[in-house]
């Protein structure tokens, strides 16, 4: 894949070991356009998390380079330039919902007003508009993952980075948000990178799906997803979203990973 | 995950105060029941094991309460009096000591938090500064600041801090360490300083660890004063009057009793209020009330 003037990422042969002589990764080149949706995807243990990280500058590859809007990834942590959602939401307890949003507002130096203006916008964004005051355990897990992609969009990051942030919900909470992700991709024409081991996450989400190998974590096939947008319940519908379900699948059954028999009870 | 967020038990504060009220009462009910039980049936059976019973070893309770409107000294005041002018001499020194000790403590902490050299470098010797009687320092520290001008009073105050900064400086520590380590790496994906992270993240999230041991450092800033006067031949506060009363036991046990009584109240109220701040202030967060 060729650098152009719209790439937000540009992984070049990236490989990280660990001290234990574990290899979390090995060989990884991969670019991401602006306004992209990636998915990770891949068995646990295959890297998936540990690329997110590294992308983020939050650990260091042991070789290789990650270039984030033309710069290395440890300028792009300073600018800053990721919102980053964990599995978990990592509220602040003893701030209130608005208050965890405008976090990252008051690090960058804003001033009251306009961190103001902005949580309120975030949380209309979220569809948490009245939940300003409350704090964030009196929310359910659904609300709090909201929160905290409002807080990790709060800043026009140029990069939203996402570890399985649904993957601590139930099914219906997880294909309620998926959906509202995608409004606010539509809005916020951010470029986001995400980890999942859901397959049908990962193709209802994407732009693209990255498949991942284990042991060395490696990429095993790239798959473009080409269902039209902007993508609403009927999708998972669509019989091409099963055809690109499929694809995913069997190329994760070419790594080795699954069986290669169509299981249907899996989505 | 959702039902686990929302179902923190609601709380009915005015039944939970009644039926709070009702097993205090039950429970110091129970406990005089146990002191004149073991008495009566210990003196009337005239057993000695594990320890003989009569009325200097063990006064009854009622005469306790009695001492307290006794004069002292033929003439004087009652001892109430007396001791709730020592009480309030007692409480000023453990209060200073306290607010002395909770700030070095916690000063401590942030200090040692920073840098894992001095962390490893440090403990052992705040740890050994524990194992060190106060009655042996407190000589140094009376005379030492005496001879600078400081009033005795003050210097008991820096005994009882001495006790106090070390629960403070140790939990502390603990819950400065405690930070969730993605909520660090989200500060990090902020680019936020050191001192960012040490105020908005590490410094809050130790706040119910800080409680926890100043709930501790409380009762221990009154026994600190108490056991300060001493050597600082202090007479105005509840340490000079458990000296004085110390003298007269075999004489007039009750005094001492009803002085004991007085100086395990100061140590409750000291703890109340640290309780019913941590309330207030972490008011309610489910997992954080300990």
């Amino acid at each position: 894949m060729s650098q152009s003037a719209d790439t937000v990422v540009s992984i070049t042969d990236v490989s990280k070991s660990f001290r234990t002589g574990v290899t979390a990764l090995q060989g990884i080149s991969l670019d991401i356009r602006q306004g992209e949706f990636v998915s990770l995807i891949g068995p646990s243990g295959c890297g998936k998390s540990t690329l997110l990280r590294i992308i983020g500058d939050l650990i260091q590859p042991s070789s290789g380079s990650v270039i984030v809007n033309g710069k290395p990834a440890h300028q792009a942590r300073l600018d800053p330039d990721y919102g980053i959602v964990f599995q978990d939401a990592v509220l602040y307890d003893w701030r209130t919902v608005a208050r965890n949003v405008s976090l990252p507002l008051e690090m960058l130096g804003w001033d009251r007003a306009r961190r103001r203006e902005r949580v309120k916008e975030m949380l209309e964004l979220v569809e948490l508009t009245g939940f300003e005051s409350n704090r964030p355990w009196q929310l359910s897990g659904g609300m709090q993952q909201r929160v905290s992609i409002a807080r990790a969009l709060s800043f026009d990051p140029a990069l939203l980075l996402m570890d399985e942030p649904f993957g601590a919900l139930d099914e219906m909470t997880r294909e309620r948000l998926n959906m509202e992700l995608l409004q606010i991709w539509e809005k916020a024409r951010s470029t986001v990178v995400f980890v999942t081991h859901s397959i049908p996450e990962a193709v209802y989400l994407s732009t693209r799906v990255v498949v991942m190998s284990a042991r060395p974590g490696q990429i095993a096939d790239v798959i473009d997803v080409d269902l039209p947008q902007p993508r609403t319940a009927e999708t998972r519908e669509d019989p091409r979203f099963f055809e690109h379900v499929t694809a995913v699948r069997e190329a994760l059954a070419a790594g080795g990973h699954l069986p290669s028999a169509t299981a249907p009870e899996l989505f | 995950m959702d039902d686990v967020a929302t179902s923190a038990a609601p709380r009915t504060p005015g039944l939970g105060v009644a039926r709070r009220l009702g097993t205090g009462v039950l429970v110091l009910a129970a406990l005089v029941g146990l002191w004149e039980g073991y008495k009566w049936l210990w003196q009337t059976a005239g057993w000695k094991w594990p320890f003989a019973v009569d009325d200097v070893t063990m006064p009854h309770l009622y005469k306790v309460v009695e001492a307290f409107w006794q004069p002292t000294t033929t003439g004087g005041p009652p001892l109430i009096r007396s001791l709730l002018d020592a009480t309030w001499f007692t409480g000023k020194e453990a209060l200073a000591g306290f607010l002395l000790g909770a700030l070095i403590g916690f000063l401590i902490a942030v200090v040692l938090s920073q840098s894992r050299f001095l962390e490893r470098g440090l403990v052992p010797y705040i740890v050994a500064s524990q194992t060190v009687p106060i009655l042996a320092i407190a000589p140094m520290v009376v005379v030492g600041l005496g001879s600078k001008g400081v009033a005795g009073w003050k210097a008991v105050a820096v005994l009882a801090a001495y006790l106090t900064f070390f629960p403070v400086a140790i939990n502390t520590l603990r819950g400065l360490h405690s930070v969730d380590p993605r909520a660090l790496q989200l500060m990090h994906s902020y680019a936020a300083s050191r001192w960012r992270v040490l105020w908005q993240l590490r410094v809050p999230a130790s706040v119910p660890y800080i409680f926890t041991a100043l709930k501790i450092s409380a009762t221990a800033s009154v026994i600190g004063a108490i056991i300060g006067e001493a050597p600082a031949s202090i007479q105005n506060g509840l340490g000079g009057a458990i000296v004085n009363f110390n003298q007269y036991y075999s004489l007039e046990p009750t005094f001492l009793w009803a002085t004991n009584v007085v100086c395990a109240a100061l140590g409750i109220v000291f703890f109340v209020a640290v309780a019913l701040t941590e309330r207030l202030v972490l008011r309610g967060a489910p997992e954080n009330i300990a």
